[in-house]
C-alpha cells in the first residue's frame, strides 16, 4: 500500500523461474497504474529492442486508491506493443485489481522467458511457477477451468489471466483473458505472454490491511451512496455501453461493413435494446464495483436434429458489437454472440479481428485476394465463415491471416487496399462521429476511444475551431490519465471530481498528493509521451486512410482540410510533450 | 424477536463483494476479503453464479459447544457471540463448524465468522442478502 510510505513491487523472472519482492518508497510518487507502469517500464524496459525479446516486460499496476473505494477497479499493463511497436498501455476490470490489493502488490513486472509453458500463483505470502505444458493449445475457458480445478486456494479472492491459441501464436492483437468476461484487450499483449511462454497467471488476494484514517469510512459511505443513486451510472447497469449502438446508427455514426457506411439497416437487431430484451441473461460487476456493468447473453446452439441446444454465455458490449456486427454486416445478436465467443475462445481483441475481416471482405470482392488466401469465402453477413476465419487468425492458418494477424495494414501493405484499412493507430473502435475522434484515435497514447473522448466534439452542433479541439483533448487526456493512475474505472469518471479524488487521497493518507492532482498529472502525461516517442512513435509521421475522408456523418460528409489541420496541429503539441 | 442473515436472493448477485469489503471494514477494521463474515464466491467459474457463505446461525451452535473457554456463547436466535478476551485462538471452533464458515485469521489466529449483525445488508446493491426473524424464535 502507498499510505505505508512504498510501492510493493513483486519482480518476477520466468527463465529462473524466481521472484523478488521490493519496497520502493521513490515510487509513491508516480502515484499507481498509468504513472507508475511508464515509470517501471522507464526502469526495466528495452525501449530499442523488439516488444516480443524475452526481457520485455509486462508490468501490471494498481493505484494508491485500488480496494479502497467504489469503482477502483482496473488495472494498468504497460508493455511495449508487438503490434505498434511502441510504449503501450492496456487495462482490464474484473477480479484483478482487488485480488492485487489484497495480495499486497502495487505492481507486478514479469521478464524473461521459460523454458516450456508455465503459469504463476501469486500471493502475499505466495509465489509459485508451474508447468503449464498441459495447457499449451488449450483454449481460454478450459485453461481457466482447469486451474481452478487444481488450484483450490482463494475462491471467491482471486482472478485468473489467460492467453489463447492466438497468444500462444503471437498474433498481434491477442489479448489476456481476465476472469471470464473482461480483457487486457488492445494492442497485444497476449503475444507478449505468448513468447514468454506464459499461459497463464493466477492472483490471489488474501491479506488484510487496517483502515486508514478517520475520515475514511464516512466518505466511503458518501461515495457508494452517490454511486449506487447515480442515474448515470445506471445507465451502465440497465442497457450498458450497448445503448450507444441506436444512438450512434441515428446519428449517421455507426462504423458499417468497413465503414462503406455510416448507418447500419439492422442496427435495432444489435441494439443494446434488443440485446436487453432478447439475449440478456444477467449482470456482473468488478470486484468493488456495486454497478454491475458487464452484461452476459446468453447464446443457444442448437446441435442435434431434435430440441437439442448447447448454451454459452457470451459478455457483450458496444465495441464488441459493432466490431463483430455492424463492421461485418452481421445481425442479429444471436449471430453476433457466436463471433464474440469465437473471439474469447481464442484469446483475439474481437475489435481488431472484425475491422481486419471487414478489410478482408472488401478486398475478397474487389479481387485482390481469393479463396487461397481467405480459406472460407468472406462476405458481409456471413457469420459461420467469419467464425471460420476468426480461428484461422488464431492459428495463423496460411500466409494470409498470418500477416493479417499482424495487423491489417501489414496485410494491405501485402496485398493492396490501403485506402480502406480501418486503422488509426490500430483497428478502429466503434465510432464514426467525426473528425475529431478519427484524429484522437489515430494520435492519442492508447490509440483508444478512451484517450480523450473526441467523439464528444464531434457531436456537437458546430466542429469547435482547431485550437479549442486541440485543448480539449489536451486538457481531457491529463484529466483522464489521473484516473487511470488511480486506477478508476472511467465509468465513474464524473464521480471522481477533483474535489472527491483528493477527499480519497487525504482519507487514504496521502494527502501530501492532493494538492498537487494538476501539476502531477501534466508530469505524468508528459513522461508517458517521452517513452512512447522513444520506442519510436513519431506522431508527425501519422496520416489517415483514404477511407476516413469518404465518410458522411451527422454534420453532412467529412470536411478533409478541417481533419488535416487538426491532424497536423495535435501532432506538433505532441512532438512537443 | 432476533434477527438472522440470509442470502434470501443470492441468483441477482452481481458479484460485487461490497458485503465483504462492507463487513471487513466495518465489523473487523479492515481493508480484506477474507476478514469478513460473508464470503462470496463463483460457484465454478464467473458463468456459474455466485453463492454466499456464512454463519447459518445454528441453534445449539456446535462451534460454541466446542469451545472450551465460552469465547463462542450461544447467541438467542441461532449463532454466536464472540468474547475476544477469552479466546484463545485454539481454533475448534472452525473444526466443528459443519458448513466450515469459521475462518481462522491468518495474521492474528483468531476465528472470523458473521455475528449476524447486518452491518453488510446496507451494502448490497439488489438486496441479495437480508436480515430476517430468526426461524428458531418460530
Amino acid at each position: 500500500m502507498l499510505n505505508q510510505g512504498y510501492a510493493r513491487i513483486m519482480e518476477i523472472n520466468l527463465h529462473t523461474r524466481k521472484c523478488a519482492v521490493l519496497e520502493r518508497e521513490d515510487l509513491v510518487e508516480k502515484l499507481g497504474g498509468s504513472g507508475l507502469a511508464a515509470a517501471l517500464y522507464r526502469e526495466y524496459g528495452l525501449p530499442g529492442e523488439d516488444a516480443l525479446v524475452q526481457d520485455q516486460p509486462l508490468i501490471l499496476t494498481i493505484g494508491p486508491l485500488t480496494g479502497l473505494f467504489p469503482l477502483m477497479s482496473k488495472v494498468v499493463l504497460g508493455f511495449k506493443s508487438p503490434y505498434s511497436g511502441h510504449y503501450a498501455e492496456t487495462h482490464a476490470g474484473g477480479r484483478l485489481a482487488l485480488a492485487l490489493r489484497y495480495a499486497n502488490l502495487d505492481a507486478v513486472i514479469i521478464r524473461g522467458q521459460a523454458s516450456h509453458p508455465v503459469y504463476l500463483v501469486l500471493g502475499d505470502r505466495d509465489f509459485a511457477c508451474k508447468d503449464a505444458r498441459h495447457l499449451w493449445g488449450m483454449d481460454t475457458t478450459m485453461t481457466a477451468r482447469t486451474i481452478r480445478n487444481s488450484e483450490p486456494s482463494g475462491r471467491g479472492r482471486r482472478s485468473i489471466l489467460r492467453i489463447g491459441q492466438a497468444g500462444e501464436n503471437q498474433v498481434r492483437y491477442a489479448c489476456i483473458n481476465v476472469d471470464t468476461f473482461r480483457h487486457f484487450g488492445r494492442l497485444g499483449a497476449g503475444a507478449v505472454m505468448g513468447a514468454k511462454r506464459l499461459k497463464a497467471l493466477m492472483v490471489v488476494g488474501d491479506g488484510s490491511f487496517p483502515l486508514p484514517g478517520a475520515d475514511y469510512q464516512k466518505l466511503y459511505r458518501d461515495v457508494y451512496r452517490q454511486v449506487t443513486a447515480s442515474s448515470a451510472m445506471k445507465k451502465y447497469h440497465d442497457l450498458g455501453t450497448p445503448v450507444n449502438v441506436l444512438n450512434l446508427n441515428g446519428l449517421q455514426s455507426l462504423p458499417t461493413r468497413n465503414l462503406q457506411s455510416t448507418r447500419f439497416e439492422a442496427a435495432e437487431q444489435i441494439s443494446g435494446e434488443y440485446f436487453a430484451e432478447k439475449l440478456l441473461l444477467r449482470q456482473i460487476a468488478c470486484s468493488g464495483c456495486p454497478v454491475g456493468c458487464i452484461h452476459i447473453g446468453l447464446l443457444r446452439e442448437k446441435f442435434g436434429e431434435e430440441h437439442e441446444y448447447a448454451y454459452k454465455q457470451v459478455s457483450y458490449d458496444h465495441e464488441p458489437i459493432f466490431a463483430a456486427g455492424s463492421m461485418l454486416g452481421v445481425s442479429p445478436g444471436e449471430e453476433v454472440m457466436v463471433l464474440l465467443e469465437q473471439a474469447e475462445k481464442c484469446g483475439l481483441d474481437i475489435i481488431s479481428s472484425g475491422v481486419a475481416l471487414a478489410w478482408a471482405t472488401e478486398a475478397y470482392q474487389e479481387g485482390l485476394i481469393g479463396i487461397n488466401e481467405t480459406l472460407v469465402p468472406l462476405s458481409f453477413g456471413n457469420t459461420e465463415n467469419y467464425r471460420q476465419a476468426i480461428g484461422h487468425i488464431s492459428n495463423r492458418s496460411n500466409e494470409f491471416y498470418h500477416l493479417l494477424g499482424e495487423g491489417t495494414l501489414v496485410a494491405a501493405n501485402q496485398y493492396g487496399g490501403t485506402d480502406y484499412a480501418c486503422v488509426l493507430g490500430q483497428e478502429m473502435a466503434g465510432y464514426a462521429t467525426g473528425p475529431v475522434f478519427f484524429v484522437s484515435q489515430a494520435l492519442g497514447f492508447r490509440s483508444s476511444h478512451l484517450d480523450t473522448a473526441g467523439y464528444q466534439l464531434d457531436q456537437e452542433k458546430e466542429l469547435p475551431a482547431v485550437e479549442q479541439a486541440l485543448e480539449y483533448l489536451v486538457n481531457e487526456e491529463k484529466q483522464r490519465l489521473l484516473l487511470t493512475s488511480m486506477v478508476t474505472c472511467l465509468f465513474a469518471r464524473n464521480i471522481y471530481t477533483r474535489e472527491i479524488l483528493s477527499a480519497a487521497l487525504e482519507s487514504a493518507g496521502l494527502s501530501r498528493f492532493s494538492g498537487d492532482l494538476e501539476n502531477r498529472a501534466a508530469a505524468l502525461c508528459r513522461e508517458r509521451w517521452q517513452l512512447k516517442k522513444e520506442t519510436g512513435f513519431e506522431p508527425s509521421q501519422v496520416t489517415l486512410p483514404r477511407r476516413f475522408y469518404q465518410v458522411t456523418t451527422l454534420n453532412g460528409p467529412l470536411p478533409g482540410p478541417y481533419m488535416d489541420q487538426l491532424l497536423q496541429e495535435y501532432a506538433r503539441v505532441i512532438e512537443e510533450m | 424477536m432476533a434477527k438472522i442473515l440470509r442470502a434470501v436472493a443470492m441468483e441477482r448477485c452481481i458479484g460485487c463483494y461490497s458485503c465483504m469489503l462492507g463487513c471487513a471494514r466495518q465489523v473487523h477494521d479492515s481493508l480484506s476479503m477474507i476478514r469478513s463474515g460473508i464470503q462470496v464466491r463463483s460457484l465454478g467459474g464467473l458463468t456459474a453464479g455466485f453463492e454466499a457463505r456464512y454463519c447459518l446461525a445454528c441453534s445449539p451452535a456446535p462451534c460454541a459447544e466446542a469451545c472450551p473457554t465460552h469465547a463462542f456463547e450461544q447467541r438467542p436466535g441461532g449463532g454466536i457471540r464472540y468474547k475476544e478476551a477469552r479466546c484463545l485462538r485454539c481454533g475448534r471452533c472452525a473444526q466443528a463448524c459443519p458448513v466450515d464458515v469459521v475462518i481462522m485469521d491468518r495474521e492474528t489466529g483468531r476465528p472470523v465468522v458473521c455475528l449476524h449483525c447486518g452491518r453488510c445488508v446496507a451494502f448490497c446493491p439488489h438486496d441479495c442478502i437480508a436480515m430476517v426473524d430468526s426461524h428458531h424464535d418460530q
